[in-house]
């Protein structure tokens, strides 16, 4: 019996072992020391160990699966990244959309493993190899109109991201929450169109338009809920079903408590 | 004034000396309860907090500031209502003397069928054309039925449906913006969509406003006589949902193609997913058609988009019979193309 007990537990410890040696390597791969680098040739190592292996050697791209996977049994697919500029570069990095894991998942934010001054070495690393593209936008809230904000988030962004900004679903993709975007970051979204986003030109929402959608957008971190539970801000269905299941509830719960049941 | 005092002060008085006489008179129905101070002061403690509620929204009204008066508002009307039931049930439970009484139904006797049939039919002595009246009562009901009846002939191919396909398009209408300025084919840019309407139509009519996107040609899968309706991979095609009418409103765009979904167009109402790619067709949700796509061309000398023809099918909502295919769509003989 021992012995059987101890032959299960070797079987589980190298199963075990053998499952964690089968998983893809995670972290960043990073140069044995920073410090003395200049920031583009920081970000030529941090991309020839984090990104190359999904957008090329050379930022150019990798647009059809090749013959043989790669580290971790990943197959490389990702798009050109020349010309993008640092607008897109800045979005993906700073919210920790990119490295990616898997170039088959959606990116989604999560807190960034690489740090400011990596990031920045990346940005000037492959805006140093083709055309400089668009730079990181520069919104003011401040000047654009809540209302109008409002106005055009409904318009353009609601049926995505809901009213209040909170996200959800489309066919083929998650709909982030706005609520941890910071100002640059709904700008550059609004231009780059993100993953299944659409992207909009300047032609469709103008730079004083954008300056208020963003400052909507920000207000919708802390809504003002009037009536004193948002229940999730995502309209009036919730808060119908709120009433219905508590107050029905409520009611008939008394009613149970007042009535008297005759027995015969 | 003063003698209206003396008239109320009389009628309490008389009707005291009432309830005593009747308070006097033979023996009970209901068995007598015990007296209980204590609940009568609970149930009018109760009362007086109801009160205190609501002169309290009195106060909030007069003096709270805008901005948080909703919640007090609330709390106070709550309150007085929460305080008043809160009386009523202690008042009904320990006040009001009660008793459990049980009565069985009657047994039906042959006789009391007898009188019910007997009461029917002497009700109707004053008719003297039974049979005329049936009839008449009827033809109103039959009328009324075939009445509501008839809208539902619209859902089949009985009637002349060649109005559907009638549209505020047709072929050199320009496409403009809501503010009437032409959308030149170099505007239009990937990645991204626009709404377009017919030039002087308004944008209110439900079969003017159009959604145009551009894609990569090579990436185009049109059917063959529709070959030329896309220049430059340039599509247009109905905004309205061919599901339930909403707009069209979003437009699902692959960042990176290889390994995201396809280009879609999609309703934000049922998420009806449409192909733009292969002529609206629906890869998702649940319309039963394909969103009806409008020919383009280019207008060599000024480079703006304008219609190449009328849609290909009905502009908007589907019916009962779309999805099992038992309507038909197709437009009749060479009148859907121009």
């Amino acid at each position: 019996m021992r012995r059987a007990v101890g032959l299960a537990t070797l079987l589980i410890a190298v199963a075990t072992a053998a499952m964690a040696a089968a998983q893809p390597p995670v972290g960043i791969v990073r140069p044995r020391d920073e410090r003395g680098l200049a920031p583009v040739e920081l970000g030529r190592q941090l991309f020839a160990g984090n990104c190359s292996s999904c957008h090329g050697s050379l930022a150019q791209g990798i647009s059809s699966a090749p013959p043989d996977r790669g580290v971790g049994d990943v197959t490389g697919l990702g798009p050109s990244l020349r010309g993008v500029g640092a607008q897109a570069l800045d979005f993906y990095l700073r919210t920790g959309r990119m490295p990616l894991r898997d170039p088959h998942e959606q990116p989604e934010r999560q807190r960034p493993e690489l740090s400011g001054k990596e990031i920045d070495g990346i940005i000037a690393y492959v805006t140093s190899l083709g055309p400089a593209g668009p730079p990181v936008p520069d919104p003011h809230p401040e000047s654009g109109a809540i209302n109008e904000g409002l106005k055009l988030f409904t318009e353009h962004c609601a049926g995505c991201h809901q009213i209040v900004a909170q996200g959800g679903v489309v066919t083929g993709a998650r709909v982030p929450g706005l609520q941890a975007a910071s100002a640059p970051e709904i700008a550059e979204a609004v231009r780059i169109g993100p993953y299944l986003m659409p992207r909009f030109s300047p032609k469709q929402i103008n730079e004083h338009q954008l300056d208020s959608i963003v400052r909507y957008v920000l207000s919708t971190r802390d809504p003002p809920d009037r009536g004193g539970w948002g229940i999730g801000n995502i309209g009036p269905i919730p808060e119908g079903m709120v009433t219905w299941l508590l107050a029905v509830v409520v009611l008939i719960a008394v009613c149970v408590l007042l009535g008297k049941r005759v027995r015969s | 004034m003063k003698r209206w005092i003396y008239a109320g002060l009389a009628m309490v008085a008389g009707r005291r000396q009432v309830a005593r006489s009747w308070r006097e008179s033979g023996e009970r129905i209901v068995p007598e309860g015990q007296p209980s101070p204590g609940a009568e002061l609970a149930v009018m403690a109760l009362l007086v907090c109801s009160a205190i509620c609501a002169a309290g929204f009195v106060v909030v009204y007069a003096v709270v500031p805008l901005d948080v008066m909703t919640q007090w508002l609330g709390l106070a009307l709550g309150g007085c209502l929460a305080f008043g039931s809160a009386a009523a049930i202690v008042f009904s439970k320990t006040l009001v003397v009660d008793e459990d009484a049980e009565e069985d139904y009657p047994e039906p006797s042959a006789e009391d069928v007898d009188e019910v049939r007997r009461i029917v039919r002497e009700s109707g002595s004053r008719i003297t054309r039974k049979r005329l009246l049936l009839g008449t009562t009827g033809l109103a009901g039959s009328a009324l039925g075939a009445a509501l009846i008839t809208p539902a002939v619209s859902l089949g191919p009985v009637f002349d449906t060649e109005s559907l396909y009638t549209s505020a398009w047709k072929r050199g209408k320009r496409l403009v913006d809501e503010h009437e300025v032409p959308y030149k084919a170099a505007d239009i840019e990937t990645g991204t969509f626009y709404t377009a309407y017919p030039e002087h139509e308004g944008t209110d009519r439900i079969d003017a406003p159009i959604v145009v996107v551009r894609l990569d040609p090579a990436e185009l899968k049109l059917p063959p006589e529709r070959a030329d309706w896309a220049p430059q991979g340039i599509l247009a095609y109905s905004k309205i949902c061919t599901h339930a009418g909403c707009a069209i409103a979003l437009y699902r765009k692959p960042l990176f193609a290889p390994v995201e979904p396809r280009p879609a167009l999609v309703c934000p109402c049922h998420y009806s997913t449409f192909d733009p790619a292969t002529a609206g067709s629906v890869i998702f949700g649940p319309a039963g058609r394909p969103l009806p796509q409008l020919p383009l061309m280019i207008d060599a000398a000024t480079g703006e988009l304008k219609a190449g023809g009328v849609f290909s099918g009905p502009v908007g909502p589907g019916w009962s019979g779309v999805r099992d295919g038992k309507v038909r769509f197709e437009p009749s003989g060479p009148k859907g193309v121009e």
